[in-house]
């Protein structure tokens, strides 16, 4: 089965490219071979300046997200056998700016998983902030499918409402704001719900759903965002009756315990 | 002096027919319109219905135009399209459970499906009632 394949690469070198261009290569193929190895393949024998991220070449450090053949992937775990022998295209991320060749810039995405105050919050009165906190198994079980993500980007490529307008959280910051608002051991939900409720929280979601499809780690964030639109609803009806989020944060653990 | 130059890719308005997820998306947000055109279409007979008889027979004549007939039956394609997706979708809105074990997808689905029919079940023996 060994034979050669045409990959193409986007190219856009700063210094001298105005635009970015698609270069093609053609490679020794191996059904064994990951899109990752090929591109090492480039870099080591026809072009040794192609930028592009990786590290663990096993799924798990998230940094080598790119579009093959414009669906956002990890390069380490989409193999050439399930394209050969057409070509593939490789591009940078979607909806990101292009740094070079491969690479974007991902702090405004970096940023905004910071921005959602990814860590416990225990509340003020908490008489003893340092003791362990146990969780049940079923405690565990409602958030740790949210807790897989590996932030690499590749659901913010996905979602259309994040192309159209970076103003909006996306889906990998929301999907991680669900997750420590399900943990038992946080109470810092009142804290988040601003974010959550913001036009540009989970109502500038439109369930798309192509960031659950495309997530190598099954984290689901569209399931995260619009469970979280029924948090922000109980929250509006709430205040509608009159009842403070500062009460809101204390009970956060039993609330949506379903 | 830095030597970044970050190009920003524009995002044409064509972005939704380059994927066939975004084709189905958009499909799925353009029944709103059918389900909007059928909701004045139902206005439209109402407001007639207050208008007196004439009015309301001239509504009854109209419905039954090829061109009323080809609209509701498209609006109908595009409300079970709506249906179909959306039932589809309620397993990652309820992720309910009972005790410690969640509730299978296909439950949720299933209750939704149920629900569905006997609404449906119950309107057309209204209609078959006043007939």
């Amino acid at each position: 089965m060994n034979g050669t394949i045409v990959i193409e690469v986007q190219r856009y070198r700063p210094e001298q490219d105005p635009h970015p261009w698609w270069q093609a290569f053609e490679l020794d193929y191996r059904p064994e071979m990951s899109v990752l190895d090929a591109l090492h393949q480039i870099r080591d024998r026809h072009d040794s300046g192609l930028a592009y991220r990786w590290s663990c070449r096993m799924a798990i450090c998230g940094s080598c997200g790119l579009m093959v053949d414009g669906v956002p992937r990890l390069g380490c775990k989409t193999f050439l056998r399930d394209y050969y022998p057409d070509r593939i295209r490789l591009g940078p991320l979607a909806h990101f700016p292009i740094e070079r060749d491969l690479i974007v810039d991902l702090r405004d995405f970096l940023d905004k998983l910071a921005a959602v105050k990814p860590y416990l919050i225990r509340a003020a009165q908490d008489e003893r902030p340092s003791e362990p906190r146990r969780q049940t198994p079923a405690q565990l079980a409602r958030f740790l499918p949210f807790a897989q993500c590996i932030s690499c980007g590749l659901c913010y490529a996905a979602c259309p409402e994040y192309g159209l307008n970076n103003r909006f959280f996306g889906p990998a910051a929301l999907a991680l704001l669900h997750r420590y608002n399900r943990d038992s051991r946080d109470q810092g939900r009142a804290e988040r719900l601003p974010t959550m409720n913001a036009e540009d929280g989970v109502w500038g979601c439109t369930f798309v759903g192509y960031c659950s499809q495309v997530c190598p780690k099954g984290v689901d964030p569209a399931a995260a965002i619009n469970q979280g639109k029924i948090v922000s609803v109980i929250d509006y009806v709430r205040h509608l009756v009159g009842l403070s989020p500062a009460t809101l944060g204390q009970d956060a653990t039993q609330e949506g315990e379903r | 002096m830095s030597a970044r130059r970050p190009y920003i890719r524009p995002m044409p308005r064509t972005w939704w027919l380059r994927n066939p997820v975004f084709r189905r998306y958009m499909l799925r947000e353009a029944t709103a319109l059918f389900v909007g055109g059928y909701g004045l279409v139902l206005l439209w007979g109402l407001s007639a219905l207050r208008q007196g008889e004439g009015a309301w027979l001239a509504y009854l004549a109209g419905l039954s135009h090829p061109l009323a007939l080809a609209f509701h039956t498209l609006a109908l394609a595009m409300a079970l399209y709506h249906t179909v997706t959306w039932f589809a979708l309620t397993p990652k809105l309820m992720p309910s459970r009972i005790g410690n074990r969640p509730i299978p997808a296909r439950w949720v689905k299933a209750a939704h499906y149920g629900l569905f029919a006997l609404c449906s079940l119950v309107i057309l023996l209204l209609a078959a009632g006043v007939h």
